[in-house]
């Protein structure tokens, strides 16, 4: 192991994932294809990592940072030795927790006190040592009361809370967290960044998975974002988080076109462009209209919604008083729609429309586009408007 | 050194619970529990006992036949349960493989240990029939352990194996299967070895090459009667003994390092 302060050195790490085309499930295809090696079986290989180095220093709190398929749950199992990288070196100086999620092994037709013991043993606890703690692990799970029933009979949370109170108990230098920790109820995830404080304070090494920018700002002494199989950017905990949120700013600001779109109506008049324009301050609207038949003071209007679905804000021309009297067939019209951008950071999906005085629709365009907010300004919060702060320090 | 031992830790720890476990599920929710262990080579004895004892007379000529009979299907049901149980072993932890690094072995060992258990608790019932039948006990019975040993290593042995083919060519249980049901009529176990060698010595050989048959015969010779034949009296020198412990041993090598070398790759594949 060269140098005593590296915790874990990655050097060069490939990891390639070999896909067959084609599996062999028919009986028929079973018997013609058994013995026949030679045929050329189509494999795609799939590039999860590439040239990944780094080194985690002893003490450590070090993020990867990563959006979803970036390679970064792969390159978490290659360090707790799951997974074998198919080039390169991970050497690793000190005991490192095996395992990178909460309640491995438990079995549901088990208590919750053999669970207990079983997990326990997983972790690298005998029954004398599980002997020892056991009054504690149950307590800070709250389930004195449940750990002669079975597991199944348990409720996620229980289960969780059980999982996580066996957890925090491994013994280890170098601990192995991936985000899955921080779910649950509030309560639960209180005592989850608890935890991680805890960790800091005791100087554990800890590598710490996640795609949340809060806790890496908060927790994180250096880290690494993986952006399509390869480390993009390497460095301090902000520069990398900003970094990652500046990625999402580059590619995700314009809108895109939401690849669930439905669309319904009677097609009296329908939308036939719609572009949208996001910046800092301002979102930009510009809907065409075309009249495919005639029609009675139509009225035009949008919604954007957030990813849940949930109404943020919009409005129609009825509401805004500007309405436009009879559309003949083949008249188009345009509008502009102009509002500050108060959204907080995600992604949005606009949803224009055209209704009937009486409410029959003509066109409804559900998620028409989508778009991401990253705001400079990062803030928790579902709004996020730019907010004035005038600062002074009086006496 | 002290890694060493630390590993060796883990790897008991996680053996006795995954023993334990699989204790206490196997037979979970049935009434009868732990006696189906005890009654089903029993019900599968007294099929095969009416059938060849008393229809076709197969063991007149055997002394004890009823507890010839049985000492075969209690080791054959032993070696069924490892390698049968191990065909599908590792794919079935896949979820287990995926989230945690740990001696992939110690899954195998787990089945041999729980079938070892099986095969104690049935022995209960051997010496039982031992008593009823008035069987002399005789001196050779401390050899016992060898054999039971060598019935581990050997069944094991075949567990690693299958266990990690399994992992790339899902054929394997399907095949095993096959091979275990040819298997049971190409060893003696409900007919007496004697009667295939007056036929043909050639075949009484080839039979004893294989190491669950001699096992069996030489069970039988130590605890039973000193008129079986072992795989010395077949091939007419002492020294072919040697055989089956020298198939035994490269077969625990061989898989042995098979299993080493693939069960790197386990997590990705299953």
């Amino acid at each position: 192991m060269s140098g005593r302060e590296s915790a874990i050195i990655v050097s060069k790490v490939y990891k390639d994932f070999k896909l067959p085309h084609q599996r062999s499930n028919s009986i028929k295809s079973v018997f013609t294809g058994m013995f026949d090696f030679k045929k050329d079986r189509s494999v795609e290989i799939q590039h999860a990592l590439k040239d990944i180095n780094f080194d985690i220093k002893k003490g450590e709190f070090f993020g990867i940072v990563g959006r979803n398929g970036s390679g970064k749950s792969t390159l978490l199992k290659i360090l707790a030795g799951i997974y074998q990288p198919t080039r390169g070196e991970v050497s690793v100086g000190g005991k490192l927790v095996p395992f990178i999620e909460l309640g491995v092994g438990f079995n549901a037709e088990l208590t919750g006190r053999e669970n207990v013991y079983l997990n326990g043993a997983m972790l690298g606890f005998s029954e004398a040592n599980i002997n020892d703690i056991y009054d504690e692990i149950v307590e800070f799970a709250e389930l004195e009361r449940f750990m002669d029933q079975k597991l199944k009979n348990y409720s996620s949370g229980m289960q969780v809370r059980l999982a996580f109170s066996m957890a925090i108990r491994a013994e280890a230098d170098i601990l192995l967290v991936d985000e899955v920790l921080a779910v649950g109820d509030a309560s639960f995830q209180r005592k989850c960044f608890e935890y991680f404080k805890e960790l800091k304070q005791k100087k554990k090494t800890v590598v710490f998975v996640t795609h949340d920018m809060n806790s890496v700002r908060e927790y994180c002494d250096r880290a690494i974002l993986i952006n399509k199989s390869k480390i993009v950017a390497q460095g301090s905990a902000d520069e990398i988080a900003s970094k990652y949120t500046r990625m999402f700013f580059d590619e995700g600001y314009e809108a895109t076109d939401a690849k669930e779109y439905s669309r319904w109506g009677d097609g009296t008049v329908k939308y036939t462009d719609l572009s949208v324009s996001v910046s800092e301050e301002k979102i930009n609207l510009k809907l065409t209209a075309k009249a495919y038949d005639a029609m009675e003071s139509p009225n035009f209007g949008f919604t954007i919604k957030n990813s849940a679905g949930q109404g943020i804000l919009g409005t129609n021309t009825n509401i805004k008083k500007q309405r436009l009297d009879q559309l003949t067939k083949g008249q188009e019209v345009q509008l502009h729609w102009t509002f500050p951008n108060i959204l907080g950071d995600g992604e949005y999906y606009i949803e224009p429309a055209i209704v009937w005085q009486d409410g029959r629709v003509a066109d409804w365009w559900e998620r028409a586009k989508s778009i991401k907010i990253q705001k400079e300004e990062h803030t928790p919060h579902a709004a996020s408007p730019s907010i004035e702060l005038t600062l002074k320090q009086v006496k | 050194m002290k890694n060493i031992i630390a590993r060796y830790r883990y790897s008991l720890l996680l053996l006795k619970q995954l023993v334990k476990t699989d204790f206490k599920l196997r037979y979970q929710g049935s009434t009868l529990g732990y006696l189906w262990s005890l009654l089903r080579p029993l019900a599968l004895f007294a099929i095969l006992y009416l059938v060849f004892a008393k229809v076709f007379r197969i063991g007149d000529a055997v002394p004890h036949f009823p507890v010839y009979l049985l000492t075969g299907i209690v080791i054959w049901n032993y070696f069924t349960e490892v390698t049968t149980g191990s065909v599908g072993a590792i794919v079935g932890k896949g979820d287990l493989l995926r989230k945690i690094n740990f001696p992939k072995y110690v899954i195998i060992l787990a089945g041999s240990f729980s079938a070892l258990i099986n095969l104690i608790l049935n022995s209960i019932i051997i010496a039982i029939f031992i008593v009823i039948n008035d069987v002399d006990i005789r001196i050779t019975v401390v050899l016992l352990p060898l054999l039971i040993i060598e019935l581990f290593a050997f069944s094991l042995a075949i567990a690693f194996f299958l266990s990690a083919a399994f992992v790339r060519f899902r054929d394997i249980n399907y095949i095993w299967e096959v091979i275990m049901q040819a298997a049971f009529y190409a060893t003696p176990i409900l007919y007496p070895l004697a009667l295939v060698f007056s036929q043909s010595a050639l075949a009484a050989k080839i039979i004893m090459l294989n190491p669950i048959a001699q096992i069996i015969q030489d069970v039988r010779y130590v605890l039973i009667t000193p008129e079986t034949q072992t795989i010395s009296d077949v091939f007419g020198f002492a020294w072919a003994r040697l055989i089956p412990i020298g198939i035994v041993l490269l077969l625990i090598l061989i898989s042995a390092w098979y299993f080493k070398s693939r069960s790197k790759y386990f997590a990705e594949e299953v």
